[in-house]
């Protein structure tokens, strides 16, 4: 696959208050990357993936998206973040909407597709997730690994060129933890460039292209996943993936 | 004219029930669109008064927003802080008197109760809209909408079922302060019943004729708001959509990546 870079990031910085969360962050991804992002809680995993989404301001650096800052944008932040989808750890699905409302709404707003298409399209990614059965559902009716699928599906259905998970599993139970790994891995073998922000050390290493581990707020490691997970040399992650793989 | 309590009344329905109805009609007419009115005033503040400020806005678009936010916040403080009676007198006297307006009776009424009411619902949408989780926000940001659209498909239709309680609050309340209107020479429930017992000299049986109007009509209008509340939350079931003919239903998602996982 022509392996463009579809995002670099420079010299990144975030603080909240006198508070550093991001420090002098560098990396960049490209198409059909999947990139894990793993890291103890806090340590700015989260805060640099709302960056990349622009939910979060940087305080300094740049975010070149195909070569153009997109840090400081104002007016086009809306269109862009069409572009780059993102999956929460909270779901965040609509629940004034029914599922297949959901997936439909942000074609139809701002991609402006017809409603027939939007329907289409919107079933058919549905039933990539395995949740064509529950359109007429409501968020409420649904359980958590369900709901993730149907996010997962709204982000998709947005024909994202890159798509952003923020700790995807984290609010899940073992077995629904499974269901959306699996719907995952899918999209990883299909080529969609994804980065991922997870605790599921065992899928990071089997789905990942690229890994980056972080620890208060700095990239401590990066690299191949074979190499970061059985050969780590930061003694940082050294720690960290002990604790994580014992057993 | 009977003599015993119920006798007076059976009298008095049979003698006024028509300024009784008249009286009613007119209070349920000035509390609906008054509280119609209201809640889209309050609507249009309390979405106004959430506009969401950024570091890098524009300086212009900040002073704009925070002279309006000024001026929003004072016209609910007034509003909040004052009686509707002295409100109603102030507004319907002083306008003709100082600004040679000639309000009529009911433009005076309508607008009165509306005003009320917006400054009321203001911060009850304000709260709504600040009630719904920031994720809805993100989840609607995330997928490329402007706050237009967030604020309209996503979290107004949100914010209203969960202010729906106070709206009916408010009618409930309109529905009973109508009467300060009275003084105004607006011909409601309370004014009727006034002159009902002030015929006849029985202000018991009057008023206790009215307390029972007032009361079927808030009642009412409780019951019919919690009934629309239940249907605008629509029903708990839900159909799995195996009639549709778009949606291919048999392809339910196999879980290949099994093998996989027993491995790691």
């Amino acid at each position: 696959m022509n392996q463009e870079q579809v995002i670099k990031i420079s010299h990144l910085s975030k603080t909240f208050g006198k508070n550093v969360v991001l420090k002098d962050i560098d990396f960049s991804v490209s198409t059909g990357d999947v990139t894990c992002i793993i890291g103890a809680s806090g340590s700015g995993k989260s805060t640099l993936l709302r960056c990349l989404n622009l939910l979060e301001t940087p305080t300094t650096g740049e975010i070149l998206y195909h070569d153009r800052d997109i840090a400081n944008l104002h007016k086009e932040a809306a269109a862009y973040r069409a572009k780059v989808g993102m999956v929460f750890q909270s779901f965040n699905l609509f629940n004034n909407m029914t599922v297949l409302g959901n997936r439909m709404v942000g074609q139809i707003k701002v991609l402006k597709k017809k409603k027939e298409e939007a329907r289409e399209r919107a079933l058919a990614f549905l039933e990539k997730v395995g949740m064509a059965p529950y359109i007429n559902a409501k968020p409420r009716q649904l359980s958590g690994g369900q709901k993730q699928r149907v996010a997962i599906a709204r982000a998709l259905a947005m024909e994202p060129e890159l798509l952003l998970f923020d700790e995807p599993t984290s609010a899940l139970d073992p077995q629904m933890v499974g269901e959306v790994l699996d719907v995952m891995k899918q999209l990883a073998k299909e080529g969609l460039t994804m980065i991922i922000v997870t605790h599921e050390m065992a899928f990071a290493r089997d789905v990942a292209s690229h890994v980056v581990f972080m620890a208060d707020g700095i990239i401590e490691e990066e690299g191949d996943p074979s190499q970061i997970f059985s050969n780590p040399q930061n003694y940082k992650t050294k720690e960290f993936l002990s604790r994580f793989m014992r057993g | 004219m009977p003599q015993d309590f119920f006798g007076r009344i059976v009298y008095i329905l049979n003698r006024n029930g028509m300024s009784y109805i008249n009286g009613a009609i007119n209070t349920m007419i000035i509390a609906v669109v008054g509280t119609f009115i209201g809640c889209l005033i309050g609507f249009a503040v309390g979405i106004v008064q959430t506009i969401p400020l950024e570091k890098k806005d524009k300086l212009f678009k900040k002073i704009i927003l925070r002279i309006v936010w000024f001026v929003l916040g004072a016209y609910v403080e007034v509003f909040r802080g004052t009686p509707m009676m002295a409100q109603a007198m102030f507004i319907y006297f002083g306008s003709s008197v100082v600004f040679h307006i000639n309000m009529s009776m009911w433009f005076a009424a309508f607008f009165i109760v509306s005003i009320n009411t917006g400054a009321y619902m203001a911060e009850t949408v304000r709260g709504g809209i600040l009630s719904i989780d920031p994720g809805q926000t993100e989840g609607a940001k995330a997928i490329g909408m402007t706050h237009v659209q967030t604020m309209l498909y996503v979290i107004l239709p949100q914010a209203l079922r969960n202010i729906m309680p106070q709206i009916g609050n408010n009618l409930i309340i309109n529905i009973k302060d109508t009467c300060v209107l009275s003084t105004i020479g607006i011909v409601e429930l309370f004014y009727a019943t006034n002159g009902v017992a002030g015929a006849l000299y029985t202000y018991f049986e009057a008023f206790t004729v009215a307390m029972v109007v007032y009361f079927a009509l808030t009642f009412t209008c409780s019951r019919l708001l919690r009934f629309w509340e239940k249907k605008m939350d629509g029903s708990d079931n839900y159909d799995l959509a195996t009639t549709d003919t778009l949606a291919h239903t048999s392809g339910l998602y196999s879980y290949t990546g099994n093998k996989d996982r027993e491995e790691a």
